[in-house]
């Protein structure tokens, strides 16, 4: 049997959970030699090109490309982990929900004071996505399998969740581990 | 004085005449997940995070005393799943967002979801639309964060005694008012203990922020509950 294959990407988020995955410093090394990357920005591979035993998902959908690129992935991937807030509650993205779209848009493209008057135009170029009403955590688009909370996950809580994923053994969080902030 | 002659999951407690369930346990080193519970005040018994069993019912074990050959049940798998819900609701019908939030690391809740090991609530989010009042010299009330404890409207008081939070409305509108003139006469410490009674962000001293640094907060190493259980509470 081939090594497993991980895919990851990062929806309405910082990319912050993706760093903390290369926090995992010279462990990096052993992780090279445990997975096979696949669709993932770390390799900048864009399209699927086999089916993935693992998917990391980081941030949560606040527009269409953001699910379509989820569903992808649910599709793709047998084993769908949601890391971070943003991919569990929507996170600081979600501060918007609590607003009307039209508010939101206007606010930024129309009313910012930092926009020449020239420039006052809400974007609605085709090629866009369409932003939604609220920004949704992954789990309420598609069926997500297990959680990594933290903001971002630290590397260990990561490492410990990969690896009891690849060799197929319980999770084993400590407390220190399992943090929200 | 007579003591009272009780069990907890089995094992042998003693509690004195007029103890809560949630007193006695925490004198006997057995930990009863409180939030809107605080020491000192009245006992409301309004989040029932600490319900327990007695003879197959269940009771807000923060309001209950204790009486003599009581068994109570509080370890029982049920329950403690019953609770860990009741946490995930508080999460899902609030504006909990924790990386922003001044109180992450000191929240009685999340502390609670801690030691719950909640990793997403199992309810929907309700994204409810909430207003934050800071129109106070020295105290912001953010109600994203409010639980409904209603600890601050019982513990709070102008010197004269006189309420300074109180609760209005009812059902999915309910929410904390403050009484902005009152406020405005706290005093800095009194600010700080308003904040302190607060399990959550919703009352934040303002001026001052993110005071103590990731590792060195309340809840960063050790469980909610950690203390009684090592006899540190008695």
């Amino acid at each position: 049997m081939g090594k497993p294959v991980i895919a990851t990407a990062s929806l309405a988020g910082c990319f912050g959970c993706h760093m903390s995955l290369l926090d995992i410093d010279e462990r990096i090394l052993k992780l090279v030699e445990l997975v096979e990357f696949n669709k993932s920005p770390i390799d900048d591979i864009k399209e699927f090109t086999k089916p993935v035993d693992i998917g990391l998902i980081e941030g949560g959908c606040c527009n269409s490309e953001n699910v379509h690129v989820l569903r992808d992935f649910r599709k793709n991937c047998k084993v769908l982990v949601s890391v971070g807030e943003c991919a569990i509650m929507g996170g600081l993205p979600a501060l918007r929900n609590g607003i009307p779209l039209k508010e939101c848009l206007e606010e930024a493209y129309l009313n910012s004071p930092t926009i020449a008057p020239e420039d006052r135009l809400i974007p609605n170029d085709e090629d866009l996505p369409i932003i939604l009403d609220k920004v949704y955590p992954c789990h309420e688009i598609v069926k997500i399998d297990a959680f990594l909370p933290g903001c971002p996950p630290s590397a260990d809580l990561i490492w410990e969740a990969l690896t009891a994923l690849i060799e197929g053994r319980p999770l084993h969080l400590t407390y220190d581990l399992v943090k929200f902030d | 004085m007579t003591e009272i002659r009780f069990t907890i999951d089995g094992r042998a407690c003693l509690a004195k005449p007029g103890q809560t369930i949630v007193e006695a346990a925490k004198a006997n080193g057995v930990y009863i997940p409180v939030l809107c519970h605080y020491e000192g005040l009245k006992p409301a018994g309004s989040c029932r995070i600490c319900t327990v069993r007695v003879a197959g019912r269940y009771m807000a074990a923060c309001t209950q005393p204790v009486t003599e050959g009581m068994a109570v049940e509080n370890t029982a798998p049920d329950l403690e799943d019953m609770r860990k819900s009741l946490i995930e609701m508080l999460f899902a019908e609030g504006n909990h967002l924790c990386p922003s939030c001044e109180k992450s690391g000191n929240c009685e809740l999340q502390a609670l979801a801690y030691r719950y090991r909640m990793m997403v609530p199992r309810f929907p989010y309700l994204w409810p639309v909430r207003t934050v009042e800071a129109g106070t010299p020295l105290v912001m009330l953010d109600r994203n964060r409010c639980v409904q404890c209603l600890r601050c409207v019982r513990g709070v008081r102008a010197r004269d005694g006189r309420k300074i939070f109180a609760s209005v409305r009812r059902g999915a509108r309910v929410a904390i008012e403050i009484d902005r003139k009152l406020a405005a006469r706290l005093s800095e410490e009194e600010a700080r203990r308003a904040m302190d009674i607060c399990p959550v962000g919703a009352i934040l001293r303002k001026g001052t922020g993110f005071a103590k640094p990731i590792g060195k907060r309340r809840f960063d190493r050790t469980p909610i509950g950690a203390d009684i259980e090592k006899g540190i509470g008695r």
